[in-house]
């Protein structure tokens, strides 16, 4: 079973690689950016086949190690 | 006054802490490997600077999981004393062995300098050999030591005296928010900081700042 665990800085947390990303956009010329936010994506391959077994495993992993949830949130898709 | 230090894959300020140890308390300390899963009985535990498991993931998390770290928190919790420097402040924070996070710097550029410290409470184990509103000379060098924590931690860190050091007015080299440069966790036995005290205890490179925190452990120990 494959599942994508998307991790993302909280709201009103700095994020000056988002910033930096944000103003290369405008040097290029991009018009109306509101904001830019950088995440990172973790794909997993696991040999459960519940997905609602996976989805629990996968949230006491991002709990235990794979988000800091200080700073970042996180979201599980099952990809099947 | 006795100490180990722990070694993880991509530490690379273990040999400076070594060295400041030996020569502030007189006794070598012991280097443990981050895969031993019991750390020798000491006075104070160090996790250096450096960039365990080249920063994979956030900076100091997979060390933060490694079996030594296990027995650093049971230790910690019985009261040893941890020192974290640097990487070893990041390792701290991601272990939960104190609050907050440590982000990228907020200009987005490594800092490799000298800073000036003010001594906020000189009132714990690793101050003591300081006067309160002191300001010393320290070297920092990181990319990720801009401190982060939400405004209720915040409060709980400024009101019970948990910020050990400042970054002097004007000097505040990361973003790091209050200017903080070093906290304790509640009972005061667990210092992360993100300067480097180990890098200033010799006359022939530049001055001997640093030396008063070790001094101030080997005061404590004694006390």
């Amino acid at each position: 079973m494959k599942v994508r665990v998307t991790i993302t800085l909280k709201a009103g947390v700095l994020d000056p690689q988002g910033k930096a990303i944000e103003g290369a956009l405008r040097g290029l010329g991009f018009a109306g950016i509101d904001g830019a936010r950088q995440g990172k994506i973790v794909d997993l391959a696991l040999a459960e086949t519940d997905p609602d077994k996976a989805r629990a495993t996968v949230a006491d992993m991002c709990e235990k190690l794979l988000a800091n949830t200080v700073i970042e949130n996180y979201d599980i898709a099952v990809l099947g | 006054m006795r100490s180990a230090v722990v070694l993880f894959p991509g530490s690379n300020r273990d040999h400076d802490m070594v060295k400041a140890l030996h020569d502030v308390t007189g006794n070598r300390p012991t280097v443990v490997w981050h895969q031993d899963a019991t750390l020798p009985d000491v006075d104070l535990i160090v996790l250096p600077g450096g960039f365990s498991y080249g920063d994979y993931l956030r900076c100091g998390a997979i060390a933060a999981r490694s079996p030594a770290m296990l027995d650093v928190a049971r230790k910690a919790k019985a009261g040893v004393r941890v020192l974290g420097v640097c990487n070893g402040f990041q390792i701290l924070t991601e272990a939960g062995l104190l609050p907050g996070a440590l982000m990228r710097n907020a200009h987005l550029r490594f800092v490799c300098k000298e800073v000036k410290l003010r001594v906020i409470n000189n009132a714990t184990d690793f101050t003591r050999a300081y006067a309160k509103g002191q300001v010393i000379r320290c070297p920092v060098a990181h990319h990720d030591g801009n401190y982060f924590a939400d405004p209720e931690t915040l409060a709980r860190l400024e009101d019970d005296g948990r910020v050990a050091f400042r970054y002097a007015e004007g000097t505040n080299p990361n973003g790091s928010i209050n200017d903080i440069a070093g906290i304790l966790n509640e009972a005061g036995n667990v210092l992360g900081m993100m300067p480097h005290p180990e890098n200033l205890i010799e006359a022939l490179h530049g001055g001997l700042d640093g030396r008063g925190l070790f001094e101030s452990v080997i005061q404590a120990v004694a006390a």
